[in-house]
């Protein structure tokens, strides 16, 4: 019943994008597993983790397009809340270190005992409780959202003006953190964990199952997007990017669809940060870097904006690029092809990857139906 | 305010607004009548649409009364709000939802909780499904139900955009140039439509073509500098010598 209705919401584009996911959730943990190390069909557990930080970008990648590309909000910062996501995890997985760090102390993690910290800061209770860190992931970006959101959505601020104060809120958010009596660490973050859990983050085990866990998530991510702009509403968000006063003048209340896309895109970023920063054993101030945030767009815009599964799939693209480009000679290079992919989507195909391929599609099945057509009319 | 004050519809009085020392409006008195078609006619800069702005809530007069359905001041409701009361706005250029399907534009406009979670929930019913046929039959797109309204011609997006405004079934429709760009027979069509629905709904159509004007048939208000010059039956303010002077210019 539910997954009927879950099916008659997907187009084949959505259905493939699963039957993908549902392929990987098999095959990788058995490619991995299951097949010896010295077999070419081994998966290496780096790649996994390599390909689980791809999918956390393409989860960021799906939430940016769900505001960018069916309520035309530029977001510019939504790479702060991605590392907010990051940071309520990473408090999580401090604490979980205990006595094992450097300095030994049961309570306080190492950065703290070494800034002369007595006491745990009140911000930090209740994150050596796995629940309630899985609920900042959420909250926190959502609060901020929301906050921002409230403001800026309610006095009318769009377009460029939108987009240029969330490049300020991420920028504001890296200066805060990069301070050390913050107590997030100042610029060297939060690292050195040991446990997610109850299970070693280093362990093989440990790091298919934050795959698995990715795959499901960027899954349900997507299902929810799909959900959101298959309804009703969904056709509001759109209407408010094509003809916002229009939308106004027929009793919608705006500020508030953007609110509530907003913040529903800023908890899906968040999700996506959280699942990153075990992944990657590391967040610190430079996840909230104000080019981050730009790097998303630009995913958004070579896969395709307005499509969710051209976001996901552009992410992974660049991201394939990026590590290919900046290992080895063409490392310095990196920034001016990243620049250059941008400028040619913008120009060349302006409805990105997917775009260009169902208009490729289209036209061959035009031309396939016209054929067809030729070769009936003589037999008539 | 829940007293009611006045019979009128609509009852404007003293509004004046003022855009960087320029009167748009000024002292503006104007009552429109439950079920009343009224056409509004003025030179270029007469402060009709403005006027328009200043019903639906898009700007707010510096002075003045509006007063809605005898008992509700809309200066202090927003856009939102008013086109909730019952105030349904056609806009000078035609739009519409571009990358809708036409029936799309139709069911958005519906009249409807506008809330976003009961949005979010929405479900489709078999008296949504009439209403909508039996608007799209009114305004004549029943064969582009499934078209994106951008390829709909310029007359069409007109009507579609008109037929938003039966959708949201409001007491009154203001309309602001609904023949811009339209050819003879669309304007005749169109003018055929507006008086279809001026049967069950208050209208305020603005418009420069004294042709469609004379079609419809109706009273006229002529706004000159942010004021009314002239009120009547067309052929009584066409021959007023003010009026005259105004639209030939002294």
């Amino acid at each position: 019943m539910i997954s009927q209705a879950i099916l008659a919401r997907l187009d084949g584009r959505g259905r493939i994008f699963l039957g993908v996911i549902l392929a990987a959730l098999v095959a990788v943990p058995v490619l991995n597993m299951l097949v010896p190390v010295g077999s070419p069909f081994h998966v290496p557990t780096w790649l996994v983790s390599l390909m689980g930080k791809y999918l956390c970008f393409a989860i960021l990648a799906l939430a940016l397009d769900l505001v960018w590309g069916y309520c035309g909000i530029l977001s510019l910062g939504h790479g702060a809340f991605f590392a907010l996501g990051g940071y309520a995890i990473g408090m999580y997985l401090m604490r979980q270190i205990g006595p094992r760090g450097v300095y030994g102390n049961p309570i306080l993690p190492d950065f703290m005992v070494f800034l002369n910290y007595k006491e745990l800061p009140w911000f930090w209770y209740g994150f050596d409780f796995f629940p309630f860190a899985a609920l900042m992931v959420f909250l926190a970006p959502g609060i901020l959202a929301f906050v921002f959101g409230w403001f800026a959505f309610r006095s009318r601020v769009t377009g460029v003006y939108l987009s240029i104060i969330t490049q300020a809120l991420t920028y504001a958010l890296m200066l805060a953190f990069f301070r050390n009596d913050m107590g997030f660490g100042g610029n060297n973050g939060l690292t050195d964990f040991k446990d997610i859990l109850g299970f070693s983050v280093q362990a093989p085990g440990t790091r298919l199952a934050l795959f698995v866990a990715t795959l499901l998530a960027l899954a349900a991510s997507y299902l929810f997007a799909r959900a959101v702009v298959t309804s009703k509403a969904g056709k509001v968000l759109v209407a408010v990017r094509d003809a916002e006063s229009r939308t106004r003048f027929l009793g919608f209340r705006v500020e508030r669809y953007k609110l509530f896309v907003f913040v529903a895109s800023a908890m899906m970023a968040g999700l996506a940060g959280a699942l990153y920063v075990p992944q990657v054993g590391i967040i610190n101030p430079s996840e909230f870097q104000p080019g981050n945030s730009i790097e998303v767009v630009i995913w958004v815009a070579v896969g395709g904006r307005g499509t969710l599964v051209g976001a996901a799939i552009g992410a992974i693209l660049v991201n394939l690029a990026k590590t290919t480009f900046t290992t080895g000679a063409l490392a310095p290079y990196w920034l001016f092809a990243l620049g250059a992919l941008f400028v040619l989507t913008t120009l060349l195909m302006p409805k990105g990857v997917i775009g260009t391929y169902a208009a490729w599609r289209e036209k061959r099945r035009e031309k396939l139906a016209l054929a067809a057509n030729a070769a009936a009319t003589p037999a008539e | 305010m829940n007293q009611r004050v006045t019979d009128y519809l609509l009852y404007l009085d003293g509004v004046s607004v003022a855009f960087d020392g320029f009167k748009a409006i000024n002292s503006l008195a104007l009552t429109i009548m439950p079920g009343e078609m009224r056409a509004i006619i003025g030179p270029n800069g007469a402060g009709k649409t403005t006027m328009m702005d200043i019903i639906t809530g898009k700007t707010k007069p510096d002075d003045g009364d509006v007063i809605f359905n005898g008992s509700v001041d809309l200066t202090q409701l927003d856009e939102a709000d008013i086109a909730n009361l019952g105030i349904g706005r056609k806009f000078q250029k035609p739009t519409v939802f571009e990358m809708h399907t036409v029936e799309d534009n139709i069911r958005l406009a519906l009249k409807a909780d506008r809330r976003v979670f009961t949005t979010l929930f929405w479900k489709d019913s078999a008296g949504e499904r009439e209403k909508v046929n039996r608007i799209l039959a009114t305004i004549r797109l029943e064969h582009l139900r499934e078209a994106n309204a951008a390829n709909l011609s310029h007359g069409q997006k007109q009507w579609l955009e008109i037929g938003m405004l039966l959708a949201q079934d409001p007491k009154l429709l203001l309309v602001d140039e609904p023949v811009a760009g339209m050819t003879d027979a669309e304007t005749e069509a169109t003018a055929h439509l507006l008086k279809e629905i001026a049967r069950d709904h208050s209208v305020l159509v603005v418009e420069h073509d004294m042709a469609f004007v004379r079609e419809l048939g109706v009273k006229v208000t002529v706004l000159h500098e942010g004021a009314v010059l002239a009120e009547g039956p067309l052929d009584v303010v066409s021959a007023n010598s003010r009026v005259i002077e105004v639209y030939l210019g002294r």
